[in-house]
């Protein structure tokens, strides 16, 4: 795997296919119902969680995180391409003030809403229909972020 | 084992599969597990005129984050539906009012622009990012925690009634 520089917000020279995007919905569905069943997108257990009143939310992303990494290891050590023939990449995250404060807002918004972005849709599509609230203004929070980038501190 | 199915699912089930979502995506995407770009996607769909340059770029060429989303909202109608014996309840009662739906809404901004404005979200940060063993992925998580902690025992204790 080959680690390469951050693609610019500004211009992505990433494209994906037809037959990546179908793969990526299928992976999705998967990825809803894990989230569903693991109650990760339940306002009640973000609340135990930020409360340190359970260990489940800290149990699931612990793990995953572990999962991944060894993952991440074996791809690497098995040489693996996609399925495309592509190398894998890992995209270098960025450090800026925008890490910083952007994350400490997404944390409150986290602990109001219940749901990071995937388990908002992920709670849209359980039939929380108020969730629909959260996911448009999410969408808002995105287009506001466009609005004041230029003046946002980097 | 039906059983164990359609209750809730323990974490040492879900963190795992969750964990798969790296490899998943990379081997047969090509991609790095992230959603939050998502909403940047969605509000260049519903501003196709905007000035906003941000924006103002052509979603379709590299749209899998948005057929991802679509499909985690089918997932989380089968998980719900199909995987449950019944649909549970994800947000408190007290969401369902006007002050409550607003609230809601201030909360859905600040994930939509925390996460664009820090480049990531759990998915991306959290699990990708500390998976890939990224120093600014373990500081966006500890940043996430902190607004969480912030809003949980000083902001809502203020505002929420019952404390």
């Amino acid at each position: 795997m080959q680690e390469t520089i951050t693609t610019t917000p500004q211009v992505t020279e990433e494209t994906s296919s037809t037959a990546v995007n179908i793969r990526a919905l299928i992976i999705g569905v998967f990825f809803g119902i894990v989230l569903v069943k693991g109650e990760v997108v339940s306002w009640y257990q973000i609340q135990a969680m930020f409360r340190f009143e359970s260990f489940h939310m800290y149990g699931i992303i612990g793990s995953a995180v572990v999962v991944g990494a060894i993952s991440l290891f074996i791809l690497k050590r098995l040489n693996m391409h996609s399925i495309d023939g592509d190398d894998l990449v890992i995209k270098k995250k960025k450090l800026d003030k925008g890490t910083i404060i952007g994350g400490i807002i997404f944390g409150l918004g986290w602990a109001i809403t219940g749901a990071c972005p995937a388990p908002i849709y992920a709670q849209v599509g359980s039939g929380t229909w108020l969730a629909i609230v959260t996911l448009l203004s999410a969408w808002g929070g995105a287009y506001l972020y466009g609005a004041l980038r230029p003046k946002l501190p980097v | 084992m039906i059983d164990a199915i359609m209750q809730p699912w323990p974490w040492w089930i879900v963190g795992p599969l969750l964990g798969l979502m790296v490899p998943l995506l990379l081997v047969f995407a090509g991609k790095n597990f992230g959603i939050s770009g998502s909403f940047r996607d969605f509000a260049a769909i519903c501003a196709p005129r905007t000035k906003i340059s941000y924006l103002n770029y052509d979603w379709r060429k590299n749209a899998w984050k948005v057929f991802l989303a679509i499909g985690v909202v089918i997932g989380g109608f089968a998980g719900n539906y199909i995987f449950s014996y019944e649909p549970a309840t994800f947000l408190p009662p007290i969401y369902f009012s006007i002050p409550g739906v607003i609230f809601l809404a201030l909360g859905g901004l600040m994930v939509g622009f925390g996460t664009r404005y820090a480049g990531g979200c759990t998915s991306g940060h959290s699990i990708m990012g500390m998976a890939s063993l990224q120093v600014p992925s373990m500081i966006a998580t500890a940043c996430f925690f902190i607004g969480g902690l912030i809003m949980t025992w000083v902001i809502m204790p203020l505002i929420l009634p019952g404390g």
